[in-house]
């Protein structure tokens, strides 16, 4: 019993990874239904920025609380990725909105390929890790064995999900983020400036990963081609939660972080990890291709 | 018009002049088949570092000599990506480019399907890291292969070698987590699994996982789960430090020790104090150097500033073994080349000695060496002889 509930908590700390970056991919796909396939590198982008401001915040700054240089570090990620992803919408995607939907997404591939081989070229292929911003404790509570690292993770995974929930359910720009996935042909009729909206939405998202690449730069090693697997497991997660839905998204990452963790327990290898995961995604493109919490859309004709 | 024919006769005349000047040495092209990016990219810059050495000190004595006549040597560096289909691609590429020999690659899972490329198209290649057997065997006879060598020992040995020093250290209950998508890692795994099983040992946990996976938690849980005391991990030096760590974070506290492939200083990089004090088997020790290995490893720190690593010291012996071979041959081509690494029985290089009995695997000890964070480096801890 005590090593199920172990296993849960290792995947409660990948789903929320996971989740993080479903939501870019749920929120662009809901705005302007394309599938952004560069996500996955933004979130590498992401996580090489935590690095860098984390290691010079480490080096250089003045004797900042741990806690400080971590928040310092996650909101610079935040921002610069958030810019990263406004200057593709804006040079890559947005000259081609009205150009058939397959344009976009090979441009998004395009993208992505470029993100990594930049990456590759002007930082190298070595694996690294983030700065050790917060001393790493150890401990375990009733017989499971976590760290204040794996907390951290999980619970500022919860509160910017639930931030974002809200900014979305509560606020005037959430309001016109929604109305603008439910008809982006009156919608802007109405005043509302459709534009603005979709580079913030993009911003959002991508804010919301690098918060998820600058946890993960703590735990994992981090290489310039590491968003191309998690990149896929975070678009199934929201392909499965129902792509365009944003609590479909978070629900969609925490059944992935059960997936990995849990196929290697039942199954003889987590070789099988993909097959798994896709033959998930599958079965639920056949019976309910809206998603587990997506609605199913109606063509009028 | 007249001033063009006149300087075109100029340069004409000139070109003959230099020619003719003195006899040019030949030139004799070498590929290197190496990780240079990809999961394990310090590899591959260590036999490229090497290589470059190598071939800089041989150029700058004059060459050598093959059957009376000089020759230099030009390296064609192909990067494999550390991916089976780009290591049999560049082999290929280097095949097609006529070099007379290739070293590389070094990782198994890059070697075995580039040596089935090098024996398809007679194309010697010596591999100084691969240890997996595999990569000298015809799959098809199971015979050795006719134009494939290496410059270290097979996980045959390494995996006898790791298992004892388990038992040595106290493991009782030992547990196994390896990548099973790669040749190496479950070479070897196997071959522990079975001498420590024979040493009255039984393995309590055989976990896997697959190339690329960062994520371990699951697999060690079981292993704790299963109440294992000491945990091998022969797996590569960019993955280790993220199995240290998560067992070390999951409450594992008895002993892990690793193998050959743990061998870079990157490791310490990555891991910091959760490696310090651990064990892994391996091929050279800086610490017991000869005067030999001495020379080569004052040479490479001057030229890169660092202490050359097992690859590196491995890719200096596959050149030395193959620069000897060349010589011996007395000419330029691949089958007498092969011919001469067959007859090689004795190469003192700077891992030690390395004994060819028929095959293209030679037999030679190899080392245990212990994790120092602090000083930052491996130090001696014992040799394990044959």
């Amino acid at each position: 019993m005590q090593t199920f509930f172990q296993q849960i908590l290792n995947a409660l700390q990948l789903g929320s990874v996971y989740a993080l970056i479903a939501l870019g991919y749920s929120m662009v796909y809901g705005i302007i239904t394309l599938i952004n396939f560069a996500h996955g590198d933004i979130f590498m982008v992401s996580t090489y920025v935590a690095f860098f401001v984390g290691s010079a915040l480490m080096a250089y700054a003045f004797k900042l609380p741990g806690l400080i240089t971590f928040l310092l570090t996650m909101l610079a990620s935040m921002f610069f990725t958030a810019f990263l992803a406004v200057m593709i919408e804006r040079f890559a995607y947005r000259p081609l909105r009205k150009a058939p939907r397959v344009s976009a997404v090979i441009t998004a591939l395009g993208v992505g390929l470029f993100l990594e081989n930049f990456t590759l070229a002007t930082i190298g292929p070595h694996p690294r890790f983030l700065p050790p911003i917060i001393p790493v404790h150890r401990f375990t509570i009733f017989g499971i064995a976590t760290s204040n690292i794996q907390l951290i993770i999980i619970f500022v995974s919860a509160i910017v999900m639930f931030l974002l929930d809200t900014i979305v359910r509560r606020t005037m720009v959430g309001m016109a983020m929604r109305a603008i996935s439910w008809d982006k042909f009156t919608v802007p009729l109405m005043g509302v400036p459709m534009d603005r909206i979709i580079s913030i939405t993009f911003a959002l998202g991508a804010s919301i990963a690098a918060v998820g690449g600058t946890l993960y730069g703590f735990v994992y090693t981090i290489d310039p081609y590491m968003g191309i697997r998690i990149g896929w497991w975070a678009f199934i997660s929201a392909v499965i939660g129902g792509i365009g839905n944003i609590r479909g998204a978070m629900l969609g990452g925490y059944l992935l972080g059960l997936v990995e963790i849990f196929t290697p327990v039942i199954l003889p290898s987590s070789t099988y990890r993909d097959f798994v995961a896709f033959s998930l995604l599958l079965l639920l493109l056949i019976f309910r291709p809206y998603g587990l919490l997506g609605r199913p859309v109606t063509m009028k004709v | 018009m007249k001033r063009l024919a006149l300087l075109l006769g100029l340069i004409v005349a000139l070109s003959l002049v230099v020619t003719s000047c003195a006899p040019k040495p030949g030139v004799i092209k070498i590929g290197v088949n190496a990780e240079l990016t990809g999961g394990i990219p310090v590899v591959g810059q260590s036999c490229k570092n090497a290589a470059e050495l190598f071939v800089e000190e041989v150029n700058k004595a004059g060459g050598i000599e093959v059957g009376g006549r000089k020759y230099t040597i030009q390296l064609l560096i192909e990067d494999n990506e550390d991916k089976a289909e780009s290591a049999a691609a560049a082999a290929l590429k280097l095949h097609t480019a006529g070099v007379l020999l290739m070293i590389g690659p070094n990782a198994s899972r890059n070697a075995i399907p580039a040596a089935e490329v090098a024996e398809t198209n007679k194309m010697p290649m010596i591999s100084p890291w691969s240890t997996n057997p595999k990569t000298t065997i015809d799959p098809k006879t199971g015979k050795p292969k006719k134009y494939v060598f290496r410059a270290c020992f097979i996980d045959d040995f390494q995996g006898v070698v790791a298992a004892k020093l388990g038992v040595e250290l106290g493991v009782k209950k030992p547990a196994v987590l390896f990548d099973v998508a790669s040749e190496y890692n479950k070479g070897i795994a196997e071959v522990f699994k079975k001498t420590v099983e024979e040493l009255g040992y039984p393995v309590v946990a055989y976990e896997t996982y697959t190339t690329g996976d960062k994520d371990f938690s699951a697999q060690l849980t079981k292993i704790i789960a299963a109440g294992a005391d000491g945990l091998f991990l022969p797996n590569y030096y960019s993955e280790v430090p993220l199995q240290v760590q998560q067992a070390r974070k999951l409450g594992f506290k008895g002993i892990i020790f690793g193998s050959d492939s743990w061998g870079n200083l990157e490791l310490i990089d990555l891991c910091g104090m959760d490696c310090d004090g651990l064990y892994f088997t391996t091929h050279y020790a800086p610490d017991i150097a000869t005067p030999q290995a001495q020379a080569f490893i004052k040479a490479y720190q001057a030229k890169y500033g660092k202490v050359p690593d097992d690859v590196a010291a491995l890719t200096y012996d596959a050149f030395g073994i193959a620069v000897t071979a060349i010589k011996q041959a007395g000419k330029i081509d691949r089958e007498a080349v092969v011919e001469a690494l067959r007859k090689i029985s004795r190469y003192e290089g700077v891992t030690g000695v390395l004994e060819y009995r028929g095959t293209g695997d030679p037999i030679k000890s190899a080392v245990v060496l212990k994790v120092d964070v602090p000083g930052k480096k491996f130090t001696y801890y014992t040799t394990a002889k044959p």
